[in-house]
């Protein structure tokens, strides 16, 4: 009984420590993030915001394992079908933040060079 | 191939999408580039993709399902990206609703998944990030969806407030905070699932409810932040690096965003968060009785014409009455002439950050007139005719002079130093945070009521009419 508990005790410290390299991925990409952040000119604030939004429906990815999960391990369908509409949401932030942010940054223009005086 | 390389393959790809997400958040950083960023963005977002559909776990009969999902998510997605620049805001927290629907059912998605598979995956720190996914994506979902309807004006845009809100909201986060808590001890408890969601759910309508139209730009930049954080929880629920890198640069970006609105407003997140409530009841009393003096649009334009240096300072108003073409004519009058014009932009003018810059790039003025708050101010006083369009909180000086106001301390454009000061506006009722704006009253302002798009267009036939007489 008590190696059981020393077994399922130890199993938890290394669940434990399979995060800890993730958690250091996490901080890092904070950190850089902060930094390039800080640095986008205040004028693309807006053209940020919509790029971030199609940044973050990476989350596809999950949806994607998710609907892909083989139905041959008898789970309950709808499990997939969650998943399916999780990528219909992504990609309709995907589709419409990349396209909206391009529309919006072909706008920004410099003053055209002097003509004649 | 083997399953082996396979996976090896998936997480080189992953790796180079991360690096091309970093690449295209840093050329943001300036409009040269930025172009680039969005093609970077794309690339990553298509080897992220081709990568999780290489993984063997994804099954091959799966794949028209996936590809049928993903065509009607194009389909919608198209037009939303066609919208007017005008309703920028609301499709962007519209699509902060969509991020976060996405993280909280593949969340909820992978729970039921685990319990059914009989619960041995179900790890502590698992169900720990399955709940923090599931929270912060539910809540970002019927937040957004509440921010995005208070700024479409389908829902009243002014805080909603009733007795003892603050208690419910914490009571409801709390409940939601133990479910997680319940079920990370022990993860069988699965009748807490649902109840979990439904706080959630709920947390997120009552978080926004209370929150004004000034304060959206704020917590758009807020909803942005926790989407990258479902993001981050959903990489440590799959053990997916690109997931917690591109949520975490996306988090990031949503933090710095609201830090910066946050201190253009001279305002803390809680305050703006949870200060709602009683913000509207201070009223002028003081600026009651003092006489303002108007002019016609003609008039102001001729002032204009006199000048040398004319500063336009857009807000709110500008945007509602979609007149940045015309401002685009006035600025064209009043440069053909010689004089110089600059626009000031207030980092909180709009309902989201960036929100004027965007207009006035639409209306094709070069960015490089396009100023930022600090650097105006210091050349203020040299300013011959400030205008300012639709704004006004932003340019009240009681944010300097009155330390009993409630925006006191906020940073404003200086409009009150420059030598004339012409204001547009409907009429004299006070602005959205409801106090009055002393700046209307001063000796040298000039109110021109109207109709914002109405008031340029007539300014800049005036001018046009006149060049046609010399």
């Amino acid at each position: 009984m008590n190696l059981m508990l020393a077994a399922a005790a130890a199993a938890q410290t290394s669940a434990a420590n399979q995060y800890i390299p993730l958690i250091f991925v996490f901080v890092l990409a904070t950190f850089i993030g902060l930094d390039v952040i800080r640095n986008v000119s205040r004028l693309l604030h807006t053209p940020l915001m919509s790029l971030t939004n199609a940044i973050s429906a990476v989350v596809i990815v999950g949806a994607i394992l998710v609907a892909g999960h083989e139905v041959d391990g008898g789970q309950p369908l709808w499990i997939n079908i969650l998943g399916l509409v999780a990528i219909c949401a992504a990609t309709i932030n995907i589709v419409s933040g990349f396209l909206i942010t391009n529309r919006m940054l072909k706008m920004f223009k410099t003053r055209e060079p002097e003509k004649k005086p | 191939m083997t399953a082996e390389t396979r996976d090896l393959l998936v997480q080189i790809l992953y790796l180079v999408a991360s690096v091309l997400f970093i690449f295209s958040l840093k050329w943001m950083n300036s409009p040269q580039s930025a172009r680039r960023g969005v093609m970077a963005g794309v690339w990553a977002m298509v080897l992220g993709v081709g990568g999780t559909l290489a993984n063997p776990a994804v099954a091959v009969s799966s794949l028209p399902w996936i590809a049928l999902a993903v065509m009607v998510g194009g389909l919608i997605g198209f037009p939303l990206s066609k919208v007017p620049l005008t309703a920028v805001p609301q499709r962007t927290a519209l699509s902060h609703a969509f991020g976060g629907l996405a993280a909280g059912l593949v969340g909820t998605a992978k729970y039921y998944l685990w319990l059914h598979e009989g619960g041995e995956m179900l790890t502590g720190f698992r169900v720990f990030a399955i709940s923090a996914e599931v929270i912060l994506g539910f809540l970002t979902f019927t937040g957004s969806l509440m921010a995005a309807g208070k700024l479409q004006e389908i829902l009243p845009g002014r805080p909603i407030t009733y007795r003892g809100q603050l208690v419910i909201n914490f009571l409801t986060l709390g409940g939601a905070i133990a479910c997680a808590v319940a079920l990370i001890i022990n993860p069988q408890l699965s009748f807490l699932f649902p109840v979990l969601i439904v706080l959630s759910l709920a947390f997120g309508v009552m978080l926004i409810v209370p929150i004004g139209g000034a304060d959206m730009p704020t917590v758009i930049a807020l909803l942005n932040s926790y989407a990258g954080l479902s993001a981050v929880a959903m990489g440590f629920v799959l053990d997916n690096r690109l997931l917690i890198i591109a949520g975490a640069l996306d988090g990031s970006s949503g933090l710095i965003l609201s830090i910066i609105m946050c201190k253009a407003m001279n305002r803390s997140f809680s305050n703006v968060l949870f200060g709602a409530f009683g913000s509207v009841q201070e009223s002028g009393v003081e600026g009651e009785g003092k006489a303002v003096k108007s002019a016609t649009p003609a008039e102001a334009a001729e002032m204009m014409e006199q000048a040398d240096t004319v500063v336009i300072v857009p807000g709110y108003g500008m945007a509602v009455a979609q007149a940045q073409h015309r401002v685009r004519e006035l600025y064209d009058q009043l440069t053909k002439r010689g004089i110089k014009v600059k626009f000031a932009i207030h980092p909180v003018a709009g309902r989201m950050p960036g929100h004027m810059n965007v207009l006035l790039a639409e209306a094709d003025i070069p960015y490089d007139d396009l100023v930022e708050m600090e650097e105006i101010n210091s050349d203020m006083a040299q300013v011959d005719v400030v205008l300012v369009l639709g704004a006004n909180d932003v340019v009240n000086p009681a944010a300097k002079n009155n330390p009993k106001s409630p925006i006191h301390g906020m940073p404003i454009i200086e409009a009150d130093r420059a030598r004339t000061v012409l204001a547009v506006k409907r009429s004299m009722k006070p602005g959205f945070a409801g106090i009055d704006n002393e700046l209307y009253t001063m000796d040298k302002t000039l109110m021109v009521f109207g109709d914002a798009k109405a008031v340029v267009g007539d300014m800049a036939k005036a001018l046009a009419g006149d060049s046609g007489g010399h």
